[in-house]
């Protein structure tokens, strides 16, 4: 176990309910975006649960990955409202730039694409997310331009 | 206090459309300038017209400059700022600065969203400077837990996250509920396509869900509370964890509160994907640290919720709420809205409406009040069509029924809901059954997988909605589509699920016909639908220029240039519509239907 790994089990009690808490931590520290089979184990020992549990919450919210993802993750809105104005174009763009399909990274690492459900920015639809970062009215223009500026930071 | 009050707009919209760039370049232009000392610059949550962000609204003028861009900070520091001139071309009304006598505004009421806009969301003395926890205070000193249900119940005030249900009903079951101790639950989960309301909310004015929590757990008495917040939204999240501290650290929240023998706190919970964690008792298996799957109830969570006890569970603008009712009163609150639904709702404007953002209106206004003279009506000269309201468990409703006054009941009625307040306005570029499709993709994506009606209902649902818009739809099809929609309705477990056929009956209700083309004609009436649409050119406007040509990616498109007309081979085409936009001369149509 890590010194960092160490820390983040250490900022939370030993009590069942705070393991999707734990669980955000964990994965954020990863520089690739998810969880490891180590983290897991930690992660059910630290709050005195079964394996099986936590693999059982883990594989049911949508933010979890147990497969390593890129530095940063795009998350695209596929819900009704942006569908209805643009987020087809949105993630055809991205496919098309980023070279690979909606769930997978890209080869150097930079890029995972995803979809995603409401992000509540409806009134500035198509929306995506960038890790904390929101922009709305998209054109594949705008995506070309985060993109560029996305690549630039590294 | 500063010559000039500069208030930013830096909820999630505004962000998204550069109101940090903005921020960046007029701190540099007002430091240029020497301005420092004289102007207060003030970032606040949400505005309301997310259409028109970045929000800039400078006070004592009043005036409300829209889409400024990090180029026009210079000019209007330098003329608004310092030499007092307004920057007219940057205005929102044009010539007149006052925003209140503009339609988006006069016909508002704002309650629950008195402070979005007007606050420094992360300070707790603005909020306080707004009468913030006074009514904390209040209910601590002057009055008993039954006197604050009895507040409560008398104003009407009902469940802002969809159901509907008597707040003070909730509140006096807790209260009456054996066993110890109780929780009190904020559902943040807001997750409705189309719904933003909550996020602006905790992002904009995040002490008075607090302050809400609060009143709530010493009418119930609890003494812990939870907040739900999805972690979709970081930036409400942020907004969270600073009101926490500061309300703790000023001691508003934690042990003896105003020095009474009421302790109350707060922690924050984050989800983590997963749309039904809406559901109460999703919410609170998730708050356990468990999958977030409903269950059967009874028990209802206000005898056995969270870790098995009593539990309050109300959403965010319910708790807005609380502090209006209990300064103003019940009976105030009573007075806006109709016969059943008291008060003011937030609703979020969304899709082909000009005015696209956050509104706050008494309750009983109509759709056609809201849509055309809130939201500006439909822009571009486009038709209205239809306006989906509350969300995936919602419905579409018709032109014909723009009158209906909106409160639970009569939303109800007419085969919608009102949910938590979304409103996707729709012009006559939309095909219904496409929109129906849209929303079943989202919930038979969602559904948790626990119910069977849900699980496969939706996509048996989705799979007959698929064959229809790709024209292989019979009259059987639309038979079994109303059959499966009233199993799934009735046999769900939880509000997802028995609420998911809603877009689906909602629009087979009154937009059938657009079904009965897809089916027996074979054409979408909107034009939308790829397999039901073809594209042609119109041989008297060609000029032969062979753009068409050089955009269409299949050679569909042919022809010799300057000798019209040319031709789109059907069989070719797959209807991706570049010809259409490559198309100087307006010759490239698309029509309903297939050609032959």
């Amino acid at each position: 176990m890590t010194v960092e790994k160490k820390a983040i089990l250490q900022k939370f009690p030993r009590s069942p309910d705070v393991l999707l808490a734990l669980l955000h931590e964990l994965q954020r520290a990863n520089p690739q975006n998810y969880l490891t089979p180590e983290d897991l184990a930690l992660a059910a020992e630290h709050l005195g649960l079964p394996l099986s549990r936590v693999h059982d919450a883990v594989t049911f919210y949508t933010m979890f990955s147990l497969r390593p993802r890129g530095k940063h993750v795009i998350r695209v809105c596929d819900s009704p409202n942006c569908l209805l104005f643009g987020a087809g174009s949105v993630v055809e763009e991205l496919k098309k730039l980023l070279g690979v399909e909606v769930g997978e990274t890209t080869p150097d690492g930079l890029f995972t694409l995803e979809t995603t459900s409401c992000l509540g920015a409806c009134g500035v639809a198509p929306v995506m997310m960038v890790d904390d970062e929101v922009f709305g009215n998209l054109t594949p223009e705008k995506v070309r331009e985060v993109l560029a500026r996305l690549k630039e930071g590294g | 206090m500063k010559r000039l009050q500069v208030l930013l707009c830096s909820g999630s919209a505004c962000q998204s459309a550069g109101a940090l760039e903005v921020k960046r370049a007029l701190v540099e232009a007002i430091t240029d300038l020497g301005l420092h000392e004289e102007v207060q610059l003030v970032e606040t949550g949400c505005m309301g017209p997310c259409e028109f962000g970045p929000i800039l609204l400078v006070y004592p003028e009043g005036a409300y400059y829209v889409r400024v861009k990090p180029q026009d900070a210079r000019q209007i520091a330098e003329e608004h700022f310092l030499k007092g001139r307004v920057v007219r071309r940057l205005l929102w009304s044009g010539p007149a600065p006052e925003p209140r006598t503009l339609p988006f505004f006069a016909r508002q009421k704002k309650v629950v969203l008195s402070n979005c806009g007007q606050i420094d969301p992360e300070k707790i003395e603005e909020y306080i400077a707004q009468g913030g926890y006074e009514a904390l205070a209040k209910v601590l000193t002057q009055m008993t837990p039954t006197e604050v249900i009895a507040e409560i119940t008398r104003s009407g005030l009902r469940g802002r996250g969809g159901a509907g249900f008597p707040t003070g009903r909730k509140w006096q079951a807790v209260h009456d509920a054996p066993g110890r101790p109780k929780y009190v639950i904020c559902n943040g989960d807001e997750g409705d396509p189309g719904a933003f309301m909550d996020r602006a909310i905790l992002e904009g004015d995040p002490h008075s869900v607090l302050e809400g929590m609060a009143i709530a757990a010493y009418a119930v008495g609890a003494e812990k509370g939870y907040i739900y917040v999805r972690a979709e939204y970081p930036l409400a999240v942020k907004r969270l964890e600073v009101a926490i501290a500061q309300a703790r650290k000023l001691g508003l929240l934690g042990a003896r509160i105003f020095d009474t023998d009421f302790s109350f706190d707060v922690e924050l919970r984050i989800g983590a994907g997963a749309f039904v964690c809406g559901e109460e008792t999703a919410l609170i298996a998730s708050i356990e640290g468990r999958r977030g799957e409903p269950r059967p109830r009874p028990p209802y969570p206000a005898t056995s919720g969270l870790f098995g006890k009593p539990t309050l569970i109300n959403n965010v603008e319910t708790f807005a709420n609380v502090r209006h009712i209990i300064l103003n009163g019940g009976d105030w609150f009573a007075q806006m809205g109709t016969a059943t639904s008291k008060g003011t709702k937030v609703f979020a404007l969304a899709g082909q409406v000009k005015n696209t953002g956050l509104v706050e209106v008494p309750m009983g206004i109509t759709l056609r009040e809201l849509i055309f003279e809130v939201g500006g009506g439909v822009p571009q000269g486009r038709k209205f069509k239809a306006v989906q309201i509350g969300g995936p468990s919602g419905g579409c409703l018709p032109e014909s029924l723009l009158d209906v006054p909106i409160d639970y009941e009569s939303l109800k009625e007419y085969g919608a809901i009102m949910g938590s307040g979304g409103v996707i306005v729709l012009d006559d570029t939309s095909c219904m059954v496409n929109v129906a499709k849209f929303f079943l993709e989202f919930t038979a994506d969602e559904s948790c997988g626990k119910c069977v009606p849900c699980r496969v209902g939706t996509r048996l649902m989705l799979g007959i909605l698929t064959r229809i818009t790709q024209g292989q739809g019979t009259d059987q099809d639309l038979r079994e589509l109303e059959r499966l929609a009233t199993l799934v309705k009735e046999a769900s477990l939880c509000g997802l699920g028995q609420t998911a056929p809603n877009p689906v009956l909602s629009t087979l209700r009154y937009f059938r016909e657009e079904y009965l083309a897809h089916i027996h004609d074979k054409a979408c009436p909107a034009g939308v639908c790829p397999d039901l649409i073809h594209y042609d050119i119109q041989a008297e406007l060609c000029r032969a220029c062979d753009l068409c040509r050089r955009a269409c990616p299949t050679g569909a498109a042919q022809g010799t240039p300057r000798q019209p007309p040319y031709r789109i081979v059907q069989e070719l085409c797959i209807r991706c519509g570049a010809c259409l936009e490559a198309c100087p001369f307006g010759a490239v149509v698309k029509r309903p239907g297939r050609k032959g």
